[in-house]
Order: structure tokens, then C-alpha cells, then sequence
């Protein structure tokens, strides 16, 4: 090769590449490196305390709702855990709901029916146009207004409540045997799906349909329902009752959860709606014409031949919706939601007055949950890609 | 690469000026800009809020205008910034102000630990709580149960636990990150009751839809001495915030007000001329001129009418001095003197 002989090597071109790369990496160490030692200095020089230690410290603030065991006397540390958990709670069903409203509002647009083909176009422009924290607010104060005062409750049966202190339920209680109930229910869950493989197995060699569907129900309630009645119906529920200014007891929800989650799905929804809409558009006419060709039933088409394409370009939208969901819950902190950026990026930052530290962690905790998130769908996408034989 | 390194390096150096100068560069930086950066509260009638006109009244307000006057003998020229209870101390620290005058609470870990210094206590308060009359509750005992609302951020939260538990009382805590939230939760019934400085449920009563129909329990359960607060590391203007704080106070104490202050100038009462300049040039080590105590009391009045006209007889709040009378009256406020 007479050309290369002629650059020197550190003129090549895969040498240049390299030596560029270097030193934007070193330009960009030395920029953190100086932000570090400039943070660490300020805060030597205004006597801020710094480091981890607060998070073994008493907090000795109490939380209106906590999924783990918590009170006054528990520790910063608890305090992370609740949020992230209540964060996780908000985002987890809100994702469920969101995903139904969106997929329904998706598929409405396409209807033949004028009327509900408008409505869920004019529920999409409204819904995306109007700022989610004014949603917040509309669903926190709508959801207050409307609501009974504790002692004006609306009861059903005497065992559920509703007041704009919180929807109140039977709260279960395991007691001695529950174990046994569980292990029957884990039981059938297992044999269905033995069941299922086994039908789909029956299917392909002989064509003949098995009726799964009933009979995976039967294996599913029937085990647990006689484990339970043999170790005497182990599973006692809490009432709620009237006790001092409020219910105590039971299962509570409260009304800003409510109208966090009404606000967050029925917001997102409105993009997962379009995301959906451009999926089944996408998918070539030709494939749905085959498919009547072939005496497919409308319900079948759907579900055979246009939803499995459509998910392909429904998915990655879908991923980043999700993502935006988790991420706008945040917003809770202003109807007093006690979620991570509420609990401990508010009020424990305040007590501690360690800004740097508990920002870090929070940013921490939120990239870990939405690339948990998108990896989850990332995989799930990459299963029901198209697999080319 | 590297002027962008050495561009990113002078920015981080200026984000952080060194506090070593012989004079204060904090009155150094006032000077300069040619006005004060106040912190202060969101809205809070009494203490500091804007009128109709954008213009911040109150009496943590008239605090930082106290400051002006002594400084630039000008009580406008001050520039305010509104923060919640939960950014202000962090909004401190980074220097997007002077000084906070925003009915903070002096405790311990927050003179300690974030780095900031307390120079005083502006107003003697405790903490209070709001109830509907229709609860039929004359007493915070008999809460037990209840829903209460309050700000995020706060000493507030911390009393509240402790007062629950020393009480052996089941509550729920729901907190908001701003006032108006918590009024507005408060006044559609999501709370049994509304918990924060008994100062701000006085305030707070009148943003209410019938004030008439909540009342203030008679418990106060906590001490929440409120003063004005600055960053650590520049005693000098501590000094002059702390020192401004006691001049309203020896004024009202001497008996010099904005209407006779000219004429306390010929006073014989050597406290008096100590106080006003006459003898002695006790502003000048400060950075300040010598009749910085005419200053103030000229342009903004003594503690007591500043008091009166924010939250006492002269406003809607009509709180009494009780706590806050001077030590002669039976209250707490007491300066050290001037000499």
C-alpha cells in the first residue's frame, strides 16, 4: 500500500477518528470534574453539610400513604422507598388505564359510525391541547367538589365508602391457612398454561379447537375456592367505620391519587389514541382484503392479521408515552400526592437542606425506572417483530 | 475544545465568587446593582403579597424596604423574588437574593446545616390550627382522626407529627407544595383542618370563601420564632441585616417614628442621639452612612408601625402585639442598644 506509506500514522484517518474522540472525552471529564470540585468547594466554603449520611437520619414526618410500613420515627432512606413505590403505583395503573382509553379512543377514530369516529377526534385534540397540571387541578378540585363529606358518606352495603376523604374498601386480611389458598391459585395459573400450550399443540396437528377459555376459568377459581373453604375461609376483610372526625380501617383511596391517575391516563391517552390510529393506517389494505378473501370474521381480521402489524409501529410510540406518564407524574406534588418529587425531593430536602445530594438520587431513580421501562418494551417489541423466513 | 473548557471553567468560577473581600461583597453587590434582591413569601396577606398595583407590601416586606432606605435612602429599590417553602432556602444559596424575609422559622438545623445565618426574630409566632365552625371542635384534642392540610417543606409537618403522637391522635397529613393549594383543598372540604404559623391562618382566613365560618383553635403547639435569614459567610452583612432589625426595634423602644423623627433629632436623650447619629457614627464601620437610623424610620417607621400597618389594628389581620410587644410591654422584642 504505497499511499499509506506516505501519511504518517497518526494522520490516518482511523488515528484522527480515535485522537478526536480522546479529546472529547477528556474535555467532557474535565468539565464534570471541574463542576464536581466547584460544588464541593461552594459547599465547604457555606458550611453546607454534604454526603449520604441523613439517609440513616429520623425524618419524623408522617406520609399520608405508604405502601410499606412507615411512620414519624423512620429514616430518610424510608422515606426514598415510599416515594419511589407511590411513584411506581401511580405510574403502573395509570399505564393500565391509559393503555385501555388510548387503544379504544385509537380504534374509535377509525369507526364507521360518524358520531363516535368525531367524538374520539374531538377527545384527542381537546384532551393533548390543554396543559396536563391544569388537568391536575381540574381533576383534583372537580373530584373534591363533587364528593359527600365524611359524615354525609355514600355508603354501599356498609362496606364501601365514598367521601372527599377517599374512596374507602374492605381491607383483606391474610390469616393463618391463606398461604394454602395462594398456593391452589398459583396452581391453576400453572395447569392453564400447560393447558393452553397443550391446546395450541392439538390445534396445529389436528385442527380441532379445544374450549380453553372455560376451562382455564374452572382451573383458575375452583382450586383456590376449595383450598379455601377446607382451611375455613382464611381471609378476613377490615370494614371501614366511622371513628373519631374520619373512616378508619380497611383500604383507602385517596382523592388525589384519583385525580392524579384520571388525570395522567385520560392525558396520555390522547397520544397513545394517535400512535394507535397511524399503526392500523399503516397497515397495507391489501392485507386486510386478503384476509376477507380468505373468510376471516371482522373480530378475527382485527385481531389475526391488522393488530399484530399495526403493534410493530405502535409499539415504539407507545414505549416513550409510557415514559412521558411516569415522568409527568411527578407533577403530584402540587394536589399533594405523596409521590418520590413530593416526599423526597420536597419536604426531606427541605429538612436536610442537602439539595445536591437528593436531586442526584431522584434523577437517579427516575432514568432507572424509564429505561427499565423501555428495555421491558424494547423486548417485547423485538418478539413481535416481523420474522422474515 | 479547550476554549470551550476554559469558557465553561470561567463560568463555574463566577458562579462562585469568593466571600474573602474586606468590606462586605454582599453591600459591595447591592451597591453596585443598585438595588436589594429580597426573597420572600408566595402571597401571604400581612407579610408580603403584591397589591392591585404589583406593588409587594407586608411587614417581611418592609423589612427588606428597612434595608433599602438604610442603604440607598430609597425604599423602592428593592427588587422581590417570590418563593415557595420549599425552594427558598436552596434560591438562598445560590444567590438568587440577598436575603430571605419570608416568615421562615429559626431552628437549629437550618442555621447549622444549610449554611445559612439567622440574624434575628422578626415575629414571635406558633403554630395554629384552622377549623370549620361546623366541626363543633373547640380544641386541637379533640382532632382525633382528622385530615389536615398543610404546606410541604415546613417545620409545620414535623410539629404536627409530634403534637399527634405526644397526644396519642390518629391523623392524615396531606401536603401541598403551595399556599394556594392548600387554602383552596381546605376550603372544598378535604380537610378537617388547616395547621401552619397561627400568622398565616389569619392571613390565610381571609382568602377563604366565608371567613366567618372557620375558626383558630386556641392551641399553639409549637415555638416558630420567624426571621430573616443570609448565607453564611459574609458576616459584615449580617451584621448591617441583623442591626436594621434592631434599630426598627430601639426606634419604636425611644419613642421615634416616621412623623417625629425630624424633631428627635434635637432630642437631649443620649440614647436617642446615639440612635439617630447625632453622637457617634455607629452606621460608618456597617458601610453605611451615619444617619442610616433616620433612613429607616423616615421612609418605612419603627417595628410598631410597621407592625400595626401590616398585620395589626391597621390591616384586615388585626392580630394583637401579644408576643411580639417590646420586653417594656410585656413582650419578647428586645435589641440590644446602641453605644
Amino acid at each position: 500500500m504505497p499511499r499509506a506509506n506516505s501519511i504518517p500514522w497518526w494522520r490516518t484517518r482511523r488515528m484522527r477518528d480515535v485522537l478526536f474522540q480522546v479529546a472529547l472525552l477528556l474535555g467532557v471529564m474535565l468539565l464534570i470534574a471541574a463542576m464536581v470540585n466547584n460544588a464541593a468547594e461552594t459547599l465547604q466554603r457555606q458550611k453546607i453539610a454534604s454526603g449520604f449520611a441523613f439517609l440513616d437520619h429520623t425524618a419524623g414526618f408522617d406520609i399520608v400513604q405508604a405502601l410499606v410500613a412507615y411512620n414519624e420515627a423512620s429514616t430518610y432512606g424510608r422515606v426514598l422507598l415510599v416515594g419511589i413505590l407511590n411513584t411506581l403505583l401511580v405510574a403502573f395503573i395509570g399505564i393500565v388505564i391509559t393503555t385501555i382509553i388510548g387503544f379504544a379512543i385509537g380504534i374509535g377514530q377509525l369507526s364507521k359510525n360518524w358520531l363516535i369516529a368525531r367524538l374520539c377526534r374531538v377527545y384527542v385534540e381537546t384532551l393533548r391541547n390543554i396543559p396536563l397540571l391544569l388537568q391536575i387541578f381540574f381533576w383534583y378540585f372537580a373530584v373534591l367538589r363533587a364528593l359527600p363529606g365524611p359524615r354525609e358518606s355514600w355508603g354501599l352495603f356498609d362496606t364501601v365508602f365514598l367521601n372527599n376523604r377517599g374512596l374507602y374498601l374492605p381491607g383483606p386480611e391474610a390469616q393463618a391457612g391463606f398461604g394454602f389458598v395462594v398456593a391452589a391459585f398459583a396452581a391453576g395459573v400453572m395447569a392453564s398454561i400447560l393447558l393452553a400450550i397443550r391446546a395450541r399443540a392439538v390445534r396445529e396437528a389436528t385442527g380441532r379447537v379445544m374450549p380453553v377459555d372455560a376451562m382455564a376459568a374452572a382451573l383458575i377459581i375452583l382450586p383456590p375456592a376449595v383450598a379455601s373453604a377446607v382451611a375455613g375461609f382464611p381471609l378476613h376483610f377490615s370494614i371501614p367505620a366511622l371513628s373519631g372526625l374520619n373512616f378508619d380501617g380497611g383500604l383507602v383511596v385517596l382523592p388525589e391519587f384519583m385525580a392524579l391517575v384520571a388525570a395522567l391516563s385520560t392525558y396520555t391517552a390522547s397520544y397513545i389514541a394517535e400512535a394507535v390510529r397511524a399503526g392500523i393506517e399503516g397497515v397495507a389494505k391489501g392485507q386486510t382484503e386478503a384476509a376477507s378473501a380468505l373468510g376471516l370474521t371482522r373480530g378475527q381480521m382485527l385481531r389475526l392479521v391488522v393488530v399484530p402489524q399495526a403493534m410493530r409501529q405502535i409499539i415504539p410510540p407507545l414505549t416513550s408515552q409510557y415514559l412521558n406518564l411516569t415522568k409527568n407524574s411527578s407533577l403530584a406534588v402540587a394536589i399533594a400526592y405523596p409521590d418520590l418529587v413530593s416526599v423526597f425531593a420536597g419536604t426531606s430536602l427541605n429538612q436536610t437542606g442537602q439539595a445536591i445530594e437528593i436531586i442526584a438520587i431522584t434523577m437517579a431513580v427516575y432514568l432507572t425506572i424509564s429505561l427499565t421501562t423501555s428495555a421491558f418494551m424494547n423486548w417485547y417489541n423485538a418478539r413481535i417483530a416481523l420474522t422474515e423466513r | 475544545m479547550r476554549l470551550l473548557v476554559s469558557a465553561a471553567l470561567l463560568f463555574l468560577g463566577l458562579a462562585a465568587v469568593p466571600a474573602m473581600a474586606a468590606n462586605s461583597p454582599t453591600l459591595e453587590k447591592v451597591k453596585k446593582n443598585g438595588y436589594l434582591r429580597c426573597g420572600v413569601s408566595e402571597g401571604l396577606p400581612g407579610f408580603g403579597q403584591p397589591d392591585n398595583k404589583g406593588v409587594w407590601t407586608g411587614l417581611d416586606v418592609d423589612f427588606c424596604r428597612a434595608i433599602a432606605s438604610a442603604i440607598f435612602n430609597d425604599p423602592m429599590k428593592v427588587r422581590f423574588t417570590p418563593t415557595s417553602a420549599k425552594v427558598r432556602f436552596t434560591a438562598l444559596q445560590a444567590g438568587e437574593f440577598d436575603l430571605l424575609s419570608r416568615n421562615t422559622t429559626w431552628t437549629i438545623s437550618r442555621d447549622v446545616q444549610l449554611g445559612l445565618e439567622f440574624i434575628g426574630v422578626i415575629y414571635y409566632d406558633g403554630q395554629g390550627f384552622l377549623v370549620p365552625k361546623k366541626l363543633n371542635v373547640t380544641s386541637a384534642k379533640q382532632l382525633n382522626g382528622a385530615n389536615v392540610c398543610t404546606n410541604t417543606g415546613t417545620t409545620t409537618e414535623l410539629n404536627l407529627a409530634d403534637y399527634f403522637r405526644a397526644n396519642n391522635l390518629k391523623y392524615k397529613v396531606i401536603a401541598f407544595e403551595k399556599n394556594n393549594e392548600v387554602i383552596a383543598a381546605y376550603d372544598a372540604g378535604r380537610c378537617d383542618a388547616y395547621t401552619t404559623d397561627a400568622s398565616g391562618l389569619y392571613a390565610e382566613r381571609l382568602k377563604l370563601r366565608v371567613p366567618g365560618d372557620h375558626i383558630i383553635l386556641p392551641e399553639i403547639i409549637s415555638k416558630e420564632p420567624l426571621g430573616p435569614a443570609v448565607n453564611q459567610g459574609d458576616p459584615q452583612w449580617a451584621d448591617l441585616v441583623r442591626w436594621t432589625l434592631f434599630a426598627l426595634l430601639n426606634a419604636e423602644e425611644l419613642g421615634v417614628n416616621s412623623k417625629n423623627v425630624d424633631q428627635m433629632l434635637k432630642s437631649p436623650n443620649p440614647e436617642t442621639r446615639r440612635l439617630l447619629g447625632v453622637e457617634g457614627a455607629f452606621g460608618e464601620p456597617m458601610g453605611l452612612t451615619k444617619d442610616w437610623v433616620v433612613r429607616i424610620v423616615k421612609r418605612v417607621g419603627n417595628y410598631g408601625e410597621i407592625f400595626e400597618r401590616n398585620v395589626g389594628q391597621g390591616s384586615p389581620l388585626k392580630i394583637k402585639r401579644g408576643q411580639n410587644a417590646l420586653w417594656k410591654n410585656g413582650g419578647l422584642q428586645y435589641a440590644p442598644p446602641v453605644r
